[in-house]
């Protein structure tokens, strides 16, 4: 797998397929494991890393198809390579800025990754576009139960999976579905829909996990709890939600169609006609305005562009796909000239060769 | 539809989620943003595990019994309990064992919750003790080495080989017998 070629395409979770994947980007499943005979990362040596590497990296290739998963040795990547696996979704940031021996397995669809050395010695995380928490289940649990037949987890009858976090243990499962709602936010019922969701001991985080700010309306629900619910409990508390935030958000979608058909429409048109002829524009203002683009084409509002080349910008508009792009490292401000004259470039397509290109 | 504040027509249909079941309400858009912007004051961040951690720890606890408890440590990885307070980050799967009593409370806070009930690997661990045991090992080896006490790191390494060999035969023969039984 190179790197370098990952910036042709958009990746799994933003492939834009899939189940209700208008407004549900993408649903994630992900499970924390330990070794039963290695401390945990905060006291592991580098010695212990590397042989926890080794060892998992050793039944990884036991238990998969020859080719099946490609490693990157994230400690010998450079900084930009690492970002890009950021903003692919395929390593978390911790993962990217921490130090020591650590790496990561993915498959060439982008749907399974698994890192190595991250908080926990493995955590396996499976990704499917739209909603589809079902199969991601599926394709885990698979996944998990090879992996265990070679190594020995630490595991505790009463306590279940042991995690580096108490916050982990048990399942060790963190179940998340990203949603795209411009549409709740722009009629200012999100907050609302957030406290709610807090109530029921679900977590709301943006597009880059925790502490990310909500970037192009993207926000990711997931389960705050992991122990005394079983795995498909935890998986129903979430998907039990997320039709009714797909009910909100269609409903305010309508509202704002009916009530405020020409604000809205000024408003994407706007976002459009930025897009396409700024000179230099930064990550958030693409994130911001692109989202309302999304929303304008699936209403109808906006034909100039399909809905594929939406999607692939929200995600070669990124810092670091932006330099793999352009070939070299630019700093800020010429990123911000780059990602204008990328934009431009895209939204000028007829939009015909634009569609026939991505099919 | 008519507003249910006043007579103008409802424009905004809200769906209550909290509690129970579902609840619609029906406004006009100047009682729907009075509505909505009720309470919209920001919402107390997501208690962080040393933020319930210290709550908790206050309650019915000296400092002395506090400052006690502080410097406890794992026997295996050498962790203090001040250290996972402070960085929320145990050492070693023992941890849940040698600090069991203070994470009971710690666990039912956080998950509402103290037992797994999800799923168990289909081969457990062989010997919990002895790979626990490990830990304890390659950490006194590696403080041998780092005091140049070679003959004491050499000692330890027989040991560890000894139990690697121990465990890892015991693994192979048991999941043996398992596939071989299906």
């Amino acid at each position: 797998m190179d790197l370098d070629k990952l910036t042709s395409r958009s990746g799994e979770w933003l492939r834009g397929a899939g189940p209700e994947s208008d407004i549900v980007i993408s649903s994630r499943i992900r499970l924390a494991r330990n070794l039963a005979d290695y401390p945990f990362i905060s006291r592991a040596t580098e010695l212990d890393r590397a042989e926890i590497e080794k060892i998992l990296w050793e039944a990884l290739t036991a238990t998969s198809e020859p080719g099946e998963l490609f490693y990157f040795d994230v400690n010998k990547l450079g900084g930009l390579d690492r970002q890009l696996l950021v903003e692919r979704q395929l390593i978390s940031r911790e993962h990217a800025e921490s130090e020591g021996a650590r790496g990561v397995a993915i498959d060439s669809g982008e749907r399974t990754s698994l890192m190595i050395n991250e908080e926990d010695h493995l955590r396996i995380q499976v990704m499917h576009s739209g909603l589809d928490l079902e199969k991601a289940w599926q394709r885990i649990n698979d996944l998990d139960d090879r992996l265990e037949s070679k190594v020995t987890y630490a595991f505790d009858t009463r306590l279940g999976y042991l995690t580096a976090c108490p916050t982990n243990v048990g399942t060790g499962m963190r179940v998340s579905v990203m949603l795209h709602l411009p549409a709740l936010v722009l009629t200012r019922q999100i907050e609302k829909v957030f406290r709610s969701l807090h109530k029921i001991s679900l977590a709301v985080r943006g597009l880059y996990g925790e502490g990310s700010q909500a970037m192009g309306d993207f926000y990711q629900i997931s389960n705050q709890i992991t122990l005394g619910s079983t795995e498909e409990a935890l998986i129903k508390q979430v998907a039990d939600v997320v039709p009714e935030l797909i009910k909100y958000e269609r409903k305010a979608r309508d509202f704002l169609m009916k009530e405020g058909h020409e604000n809205l429409h000024d408003r994407v048109s706007r976002a459009y006609g930025i897009l396409s002829t700024a000179q230099t524009i930064s990550s958030e203002e693409t994130m911001h305005l692109l989202s309302s683009v999304r929303m304008g084409v699936q209403l109808g509002l906006l034909t100039d562009v399909a809905l594929p080349t939406v999607n692939e910008l929200f995600i070669c508009t990124q810092p670091a796909h932006l330099q793999k792009i352009s070939g070299v490292e630019l700093d800020t401000a010429d990123r911000n000239k780059a990602r204008a004259t990328l934009l431009r470039r895209y939204l000028s397509r007829h939009d015909n060769e634009t569609s026939a290109e991505h099919n | 539809m008519q507003c249910q504040e006043c007579d103008k027509t409802a424009t905004f249909h809200i769906t209550e989620l909290a509690g129970g079941k579902p609840q619609e309400v029906h406004l006009c858009e100047d009682h729907a943003r009075e509505y909505l912007s009720h309470g919209q004051e920001e919402q107390p961040a997501a208690p962080t595990l040393a933020g319930v951690l210290a709550h908790q720890l206050a309650i019915g606890q000296t400092a002395e019994d506090l400052a006690r408890l502080d410097k406890r440590t794992c026997p295996m990885c050498g962790i203090s309990f001040y250290e996972f307070r402070d960085k929320g980050r145990f050492g070693c799967p023992h941890d849940y064992v040698c600090f069991a009593d203070e994470l009971e409370a710690l666990l039912a806070n956080i998950h509402g919750e103290t037992k797994h009930v999800g799923k168990c690997p289909q081969h457990s661990a062989t010997d919990s003790a002895k790979q626990t045991e490990l830990i304890r090992l390659r950490r006194e080896m590696k403080n041998a080495i780092s005091a140049e006490n070679y003959e004491r790191a050499s000692t330890l390494r027989d040991e560890i080989r000894q139990i690697e060999a121990e465990v890892g035969e015991k693994q192979k023969t048991d999941r043996a017998g398992e596939e071989g039984g299906e």
